[in-house]
C-alpha cells in the first residue's frame, strides 16, 4: 500500500495528462479538467506544508534556546503578522497586509538580491580571466553583450547594439537551443521513467 | 608581493564603493545617453498596436519584489499601452507576490487613461501549480478563477462577460522572473492552443528565451530594464527604467573596465613568471 | 526628505540589508529573518484568499459539490509529512503531483522544446547567419552526446560546439550583470528619491 498505491496514482494522472493532449474530447476532456482543479488545491498544500516547515524548523530552535533563537522569533513574528493580518482584515490595497508589502516585503526582497551587483563586479575582477581559448570566447561575448545592451555602448561604436543583437540572435540562440533540446529530452525520458514507475526516488526513503 | 598581486588581493570593499559611485553619480547628475530600441520590443509593441480596440490581454504577473526594478517597469508601459488602445486587460499570477506588484501597475496605468476596474480590467488573482492552471484556465477561465484577487465573485463585473476560454483572449503577456513563467506559457498557450504570446523577463533570464523568439513561439521579448527602458521610449514618455539607463551604463562600463584591467594584470603577471621559469 | 513612516520602515530595512556589504552583522540577520517570514507569511494569506477559499471551501461547503473531498483529504495527506512517523501517507498526493507534472513535461517538452526547436534550426540557409546557427546547434548537441567518444572529426566537431556554447555563456554573463546591476538601481532611486528626496 505504501508503494503500490503511489505509483498506480503516478501512472493515473501521467497517462491521463498525456491523452488528454491528444484526445481533447470526452470522457479525457472533462477528467483532465478535474485532475487540473484537484492539482491547484493539493499544490497549494505543499506549498502550506512549506510554510509549516518553517515554522516547526523555527519553534524547535527558540524551544531548545540554539544559538540565533532570536532571530527566529523575529522571523516568527514577522509570518504571524503578515499571514493573520492577510487572512483576517484581507489583501486589498488599504490593508495592513498591502502596508506590510509595500513597506517590508519590497525593500527586503529587492535589496536581498540587489546586493550581488556588488559580488559579481567584485567576482568579475577578480575571477574573470582569458585562460583558454573558450574562456577568452566567454569573455569577449560578455563584454560585447553587456556594452551592447547599454546606451553607452552605442555611444563608444554604433554598430555595438547591431553586433548584440546578432550575438543574441545567432551564436546565442544556436548555444542555447542546443542546451534546451538536450534539456528537453532528459525531461522526457525522465518523465517516461517516472509514469512508469522505473524511477521512484520522489518517494523518498523509509517504508 | 608585487603591485599587480596588491591590486589582485585589493579590499572587495573598495571594489563595493565604486559601484556605489558609479549607480549613485549617475543618477544624481543624469547624461541623458540616447536609448535604441531592439527588434525584440519593437514585435511585441507592434503585437499589442495591431489589435482592434476592445481586443482582450491576459497578462501573467509572474515576478516578485527581488525583480522588480526589471519587470515593473514593462509590466506598467505594456499596461499604459494596452489602455491607450482601448483594449480590455485581464491580470493573473503565477507567483503570489506577482498579484500586488501587477495590481499597483495597472491600476497606476489605468488611471491616467480613466479606465475602471471591472469594466476596462480585472485581476484575477494567484493560483498555484504552474503549467496546470494555464492549462486548466485555457478551458475553463471561471471555473479556474471563480473570484478575483480580491475574492470577490467575477461573475459580477462587465469585463468578465464573454470570457471562457482561451479562446477569447487575442494576446497574452507574461511578465516572469523564473519558473513558473514564459517557458510555460510557450508549451501550453502557444504549443497547445496556438495562442500569441509576448514575454517580459528578467535579463538573467532573457537569453535562454531567444531560440523561442527565433522559432516564432514568441511575438515580442523585453529583456530586463534596458528592454523596459526601449518600451517606454516606444511610448513616448520616461520612466524609472530610461532613467537607470545612465547608471546601467557607468556600472557596466566600471565592470567591462575592471575585467580589461584584471585580465592586463594577469597576463603581465604570467609573461613575467614565465620568464623567471626560464 | 520623506515624511511617510512606511518608507522610513523600507529605508530602515534597505540599509540593513545593504550593511551586509561591509560585513555579516545582527542588523542584516534581523532583516533576513524578517524578509524569511514575512514572505512565508504573504504566500500563506495568498493560498487562502485565491486559492482554498475560491477553489476548495465555496465548492464544497457552499456549493455542495463532495467530489472535492478527495482534494481535500489528499491535501490534508499532504500535510502529514511535518510528522515523520505517519509522512509515508504524504506519498499519495505527491504521487499525483509528480505523475501530473510527468504528463505534462512528456508532451510539452517534446514538442516545444525539442521537436519546434529541431524545426526552426532547419529552415532554408537564406544567409550566412542561419547556417552558422544551424552548425551551432548540431555541433551544441554533438558535445552533449556522451555515447560517442569526443575523438577524431566527432571530436572536432563537439569542440566547435564547446564555442557556441561559450558564446551563450558570455551573453548568459552580460545579460545577469545587467539584471543585478538594475536591481541596485531600484534601490538607490528609493532611497535618492522616495527617502531622501534629492533626485525628482
Amino acid at each position: 500500500m505504501r508503494h503500490q498505491i503511489p505509483l498506480i496514482i503516478t501512472f493515473v494522472a501521467g497517462i491521463t495528462m498525456i491523452v488528454q493532449y491528444f484526445v481533447p474530447h470526452e470522457p479525457f476532456a472533462a477528467l483532465s479538467q478535474q485532475f487540473r482543479i484537484w492539482f491547484l488545491i493539493i499544490a497549494t498544500f505543499a506549498m502550506i506544508l512549506g510554510v509549516g516547515n518553517i515554522i516547526k524548523i523555527h519553534v524547535e530552535r527558540i524551544s531548545r534556546a540554539r544559538p540565533g533563537w532570536g532571530y527566529s522569533v523575529i522571523l516568527l513574528a514577522g509570518l504571524a503578522t503578515t499571514a493573520i493580518s492577510g487572512i483576517g482584515w484581507g489583501i486589498q490595497p488599504g490593508t495592513i497586509f498591502f502596508y506590510l508589502f509595500w513597506n517590508l516585503l519590497i525593500p527586503l526582497g529587492s535589496t536581498m538580491f540587489a546586493l550581488l551587483a556588488f559580488f559579481i563586479t567584485s567576482a568579475a575582477y577578480r575571477a574573470f580571466r582569458a585562460r583558454t581559448a573558450e574562456a577568452t570566447l566567454l569573455l569577449a561575448a560578455a563584454i560585447i553583450v553587456m556594452l551592447s545592451r547599454v546606451p553607452v555602448g552605442t555611444y563608444l561604436w554604433d554598430r555595438f547594439p547591431i553586433v548584440g543583437n546578432w550575438i543574441m540572435d545567432y551564436p546565442n540562440t544556436a548555444g542555447q537551443r542546443a542546451i534546451m533540446i538536450g534539456i528537453a529530452l532528459g525531461v522526457v525520458s525522465a518523465s517516461l521513467r517516472i509514469i512508469l514507475g522505473i524511477e521512484r526516488t520522489y518517494m523518498g526513503a523509509g517504508k | 608581493m608585487s603591485i599587480f598581486e596588491r591590486l589582485t588581493r585589493i579590499d572587495r570593499r573598495i571594489i563595493f564603493c565604486t559601484v556605489a559611485l558609479a549607480v549613485i553619480i549617475p543618477l544624481l547628475r543624469p547624461i541623458g545617453f540616447p536609448v535604441s530600441v531592439s527588434p525584440s520590443v519593437k514585435k511585441l509593441y507592434d503585437a499589442i498596436e495591431a489589435l482592434p480596440p476592445g481586443s482582450r490581454v491576459l497578462m501573467s504577473f509572474d515576478y516578485d519584489p527581488s525583480t522588480m526594478p526589471e519587470v515593473y517597469p514593462m509590466n506598467f508601459s505594456i499596461a499604459k499601452h494596452c489602455f491607450k488602445r482601448g483594449l480590455k486587460v485581464y491580470g493573473m499570477a503565477l507567483w503570489a507576490t506577482g498579484v500586488s506588484l501587477g495590481q499597483d501597475a495597472l491600476e497606476k496605468a489605468a488611471k491616467q487613461y480613466d479606465k475602471a476596474y471591472g469594466v476596462d480590467y480585472i485581476n484575477l488573482g494567484f493560483k498555484a501549480g504552474g503549467i496546470v492552471v494555464i492549462s486548466a484556465m485555457a478551458e475553463n477561465v471561471v471555473e479556474t478563477f471563480p473570484e478575483d484577487y480580491a475574492g470577490r465573485s467575477v461573475g459580477q463585473f462587465p469585463v468578465m462577460k464573454g470570457v471562457r476560454n482561451f479562446d477569447d483572449f487575442d494576446l497574452i503577456v507574461d511578465f516572469s522572473a523564473g519558473d513558473p513563467g514564459v517557458i510555460q506559457w510557450i508549451m501550453i498557450a502557444y504549443g497547445r492552443y496556438g495562442k500569441k504570446v509576448g514575454a517580459g523577463c528578467t535579463a538573467v533570464s532573457a537569453p535562454a528565451f531567444y531560440p523561442y523568439l527565433n522559432a516564432g513561439q514568441l511575438v515580442g521579448l523585453l529583456g530586463g530594464m534596458k528592454g523596459a527602458a526601449e518600451y517606454e521610449k516606444l511610448m513616448d514618455y520616461m520612466g524609472t527604467a530610461t532613467a537607470g539607463m545612465d547608471a546601467q551604463s557607468v556600472v557596466h562600463a566600471l565592470i567591462v573596465f575592471y575585467v580589461l584591467f584584471g585580465n592586463a594584470m594577469y597576463l603581465v603577471e604570467r609573461r613575467r613568471s614565465r620568464r623567471n621559469r626560464l | 526628505m520623506s515624511t511617510t513612516l512606511g518608507v522610513w520602515i523600507a529605508a530602515f530595512l534597505t540599509l540593513c540589508i545593504l550593511s551586509f556589504l561591509y560585513k555579516d552583522n545582527p542588523f542584516y540577520k534581523f532583516a533576513e529573518h524578517l524578509f524569511v517570514g514575512t514572505s512565508a507569511g504573504y504566500w500563506a494569506a495568498y493560498y487562502y484568499h485565491n486559492i482554498l477559499k475560491p477553489n476548495l471551501y465555496v465548492p464544497l461547503f457552499k456549493e455542495g459539490k463532495l467530489l472535492y473531498i478527495i482534494p481535500l483529504a489528499l491535501g490534508i495527506m499532504m500535510l502529514m509529512r511535518l510528522w515523520p512517523r505517519i509522512g509515508w501517507i504524504s506519498r499519495w498526493p505527491l504521487a499525483f503531483i509528480v505523475g501530473t507534472y510527468a504528463g505534462y513535461n512528456l508532451i510539452t517538452y517534446l514538442q516545444t522544446n525539442a521537436l519546434a526547436q529541431v524545426k526552426a534550426t532547419l529552415t532554408p540557409f537564406t544567409d550566412v547567419s542561419r547556417v552558422i546557427l544551424f552548425v551551432g546547434v548540431l555541433t551544441g548537441l554533438i558535445y552533449f552526446f556522451f555515447s560517442k567518444e569526443h575523438r577524431g572529426i566527432f571530436g572536432k566537431a563537439a569542440r566547435v560546439g564547446i564555442w557556441f556554447l561559450m558564446v551563450a555563456f558570455g551573453a548568459s554573463f552580460g545579460y545577469t550583470v545587467m539584471a543585478r546591476v538594475s536591481l541596485i538601481i531600484g534601490r538607490m532611486m528609493f532611497l535618492l528619491k522616495d527617502w531622501l528626496g534629492v533626485i525628482d
